[in-house]
């Protein structure tokens, strides 16, 4: 090996490329098959985020983070909206608390699914894709009767949400949980066992442990590295601190820890967890209350500043807001957990072949809107 | 019905020149195998689609109403993309090889065609009855893979030179497994023409199975495997599709051909189906013999057991498609080289004591 050298290729992946997850560009030096050199070029989506932010008013914000990150708006406007409530000093009453966990935790499984099916397309497997969207569908549907959108909500506003859960909500909850369990073996049987697909992602673009923390990794990458960190259990916001859910950690079963198939079933079984706190919270939830009850007059948070974090479908999402006092944000960033993640995509990516590199690209499920912002 | 037959029966009323018959009758052929591989590309995109969409939970094409028709259940949709097809644009970059780019979906084409001469549809249908028609197959449809490299390098993309290098690899790769389980088969029936291996399966085995080479002894029902998972990685199909792997190389050698040229390349990647398929029935499965010995025979009847068969084993290449993810590429080699391989060359081995002791 390595007595014949020829020249290295220059490859441009992307930004029009199918599996990029979006248009995200990645410069790679070729040696054959292998990949030497990852550079991945990001901007591609960028919509000054954060500049808008310093324009408008705090409810105005909500919908620009709905659009970071598309697949999972539920979860990062809950976050921002968490960020202003405890700028504010505001507590929403408790049916709006559950409420918001339900959205999330559905808009959690909806992103997973997503990400389950593309990568299963990075791999070549196009069935389970569609098996996927069908659920995600199903989710979709659920969100378009509670708010009247099935992919940027709008739905979580400061001190409350936009509407409370419709009649019949609850019934379509349950009946999709009890089908949705089992579909879960079947993409078991039909993707996560199978040989192939194991051979692709097992014992690929493995990340270490070290590695994942070094990069800031965070979310379902970090723990499929092994490391049980969830923000939901660790640094409990809202009520989670109220339900029983595990932090599935890979272990390596398929081959080492922190590889792509560990990612993916970090997952897989993340769903599950998330079931459980949906049943948890469809159990307990208040039945009657006014989720427009605290909103405020006006969000006008007094001075000073927050850094708060939530875990979002893909890791640690913080949002660091500083207000001066007006209506307006001076500064809101956002910590986007899909930026670092593919941050450390070179460190895991390099030596291996193309088409592994296209797999650990999709193992670690990144949304560019939300890289780019 | 074959060549000589058709000059026979045009002699006794024509009697004129014989080579104006020949080219004639060969001409009639032709026209007859491009429409079963048109036919055949029409059914089975068709097939492809309902059946991938029923795995899937979809419905696949349908008929959408007046204005928008794909025909009942979408019949017609085929037939509406072939129409959208031709009348795209031609696009050939500035960059390409101009001659070889527009040479190139010919040649692949040309291998499935050529290859198709020697299949034998029924009992008196097939083009030409060569005493060495199974070699002939083999050795014209590895043509294509010309046609690939061509396709590729001229395209000037480097998406489609990696297509290229892994087709070259896979397809070599490839043949060797797949020849070698053929050769046990030869060993069985000891004839290279086509209809004599097919006649050579006549009869029982066992007691109550047919007598095809499937069942004949356990190393030839192994090299049946062989030989169909080689024939689905010569084929280029999932989970052997990586010279097109979709979500690696975009689409491969034919990244850049748009479309009635890319259609080539689609006729003939179904072309080369129905090859290796005929190839799978006519050495495995009896051909056009009836499953039952003595029961439904005769010429009609052996081309619908041909079809039957060969349908049967393109629904599972379609099958296969939408349940396997893909290979890698050195896992592709892996297994063409570490295993399918030894397994073949063992397998000829038994073959050949089998029929030194048995039969």
């Amino acid at each position: 090996m390595g007595l014949v050298h020829a020249e290295e290729m220059t490859l441009n992946i992307g930004p029009q490329h199918p599996s990029t997850h979006g248009v995200l560009r990645l410069k790679v030096k070729t040696d054959g098959e292998i990949i030497s050199e990852i550079t991945p070029v990001i901007g591609y989506l960028h919509r000054c985020f954060e500049k808008h932010c310093e324009n408008l008013s705090y409810e105005q914000v909500i919908p620009f983070t709905d659009r970071c990150d598309y697949i999972a708006a539920m979860n990062n406007s809950f976050g921002y909206v968490l960020a202003v409530e405890k700028l504010m000093d505001i507590q929403v009453p408790e049916r709006v608390e559950y409420i918001r966990v339900i959205m999330a935790e559905y808009n959690r499984i909806a992103s997973h699914l997503l990400a389950l099916g593309t990568f299963g397309l990075d791999v070549g497997a196009y069935t389970p894709f569609l098996y996927m969207f069908r659920d995600r569908e199903r989710i979709l549907d659920l969100f378009e009767i509670t708010c009247g959108a099935r992919l940027l909500y709008n739905y979580m506003w400061v001190g409350g949400v936009s509407h409370d859960l419709p009649l019949g909500f609850m019934e379509a909850s349950y009946r999709f949980l009890d089908e949705f369990e089992k579909n879960i073996n079947e993409y078991h049987n039909i993707l996560s066992y199978n040989k192939i697909f194991i051979e692709r992602s097992a014992d690929v673009g493995i990340m270490p442990k070290d590695v994942a923390i070094d990069y800031g990794v965070t979310g379902p990458n970090l723990r499929g590295s092994g490391v049980k960190w969830d923000l939901r259990k660790d640094e409990p916001y809202s009520i989670y601190n109220r339900f029983k859910f595990d932090v599935p950690v890979g272990t390596g079963i398929m081959g080492s820890v922190g590889d792509c198939w560990d990612r993916y079933w970090v997952r897989a079984e993340e769903m599950q967890e998330s079931i459980k706190i949906i049943r948890q919270a469809l159990d307990k939830i208040p039945r009657e209350g006014n989720v427009h009850e605290a909103l405020p007059k006006k969000v006008r948070p007094p001075k000073g500043s927050i850094y708060f974090r939530t875990e979002s479908p893909r890791g640690d999402l913080g949002y660091y807001i500083i207000s001066d006092g007006t209506p307006t944000p001076l500064r809101v960033k956002m910590r986007s957990p899909a930026f670092t993640a593919l941050s450390a995509l070179s460190e895991i990516a390099t030596g291996w072949m193309l088409s592994d590199v296209l797999v650990i690209l999709g193992s670690l499920d990144i949304v560019l809107g939300e890289i780019d912002r | 019905m074959t060549i000589d037959n058709i000059i026979q029966w045009f002699q006794s009323w024509f009697p004129v020149n014989v080579m104006v018959l020949f080219i004639t009758s060969v001409l009639i052929a032709a026209v007859v195998i491009f429409a079963i591989m048109a036919v055949n590309a029409l059914v089975a995109v068709y097939a492809e689609r309902k059946i991938s969409a029923f795995m899937q939970d979809r419905v696949g094409p349908m008929g959408q109403g007046p204005g928008l028709h794909a025909g009942k259940w979408g019949l017609l949709q085929t037939i509406a993309d072939t129409i959208k097809l031709i009348l795209k644009e031609d696009i050939i970059p500035k960059a390409a090889d101009k001659k070889l780019f527009i040479i190139a979906p010919f040649i692949i084409f040309l291998g499935a065609f050529i290859a198709l001469a020697a299949m034998p549809f029924g009992p008196y249908l097939i083009a030409s009855d060569m005493n060495i028609g199974i070699f002939y197959i083999l050795a014209v449809s590895s043509f294509g893979v010309i046609g690939i490299i061509l396709a590729a390098w001229s395209s000037d993309n480097k998406w489609s030179l990696y297509g290229g290098m892994r087709s070259a690899a896979q397809i070599i790769s490839y043949e060797i497994p797949a020849a070698l389980s053929l050769v046990s088969v030869l060993l069985l029936t000891s004839t290279l023409s086509m209809q004599g291996i097919i006649q050579s399966q006549a009869g029982t085995v066992w007691g109550f199975l047919p007598n095809w080479n499937i069942f004949n002894n356990p190393f030839s029902f192994l090299a049946f495997f062989i030989y169909f998972i080689a024939g689905v990685a010569e084929t280029n199909r999932t989970p052997f599709d990586i010279p097109e792997a979709e979500s690696e190389l975009v689409a491969g050698f034919h990244t850049e051909y748009s479309g009635m040229r890319w259609a080539f390349f689609f006729l003939s990647e179904y072309g080369n189906m129905l090859v290796v398929c005929g190839l799978t029935v006519v050495a495995f499965l009896g051909g056009w013999q009836s499953p039952i010995a003595g029961v439904m025979e005769g010429a009609w009847w052996g081309l619908f057991w041909f079809l039957t068969k060969l349908t049967a084993t393109i629904f599972i290449m379609i099958w296969f498609r939408w349940t396997f993810p893909r290979l890698r590429v050195d896992q592709l080699m892996n297994v063409a080289w570490k295993i399918l391989l030894p397994i073949a060359l063992f397998n000829l081995f038994g073959v050949a004591i089998w029929t030194l002791l048995v039969g």
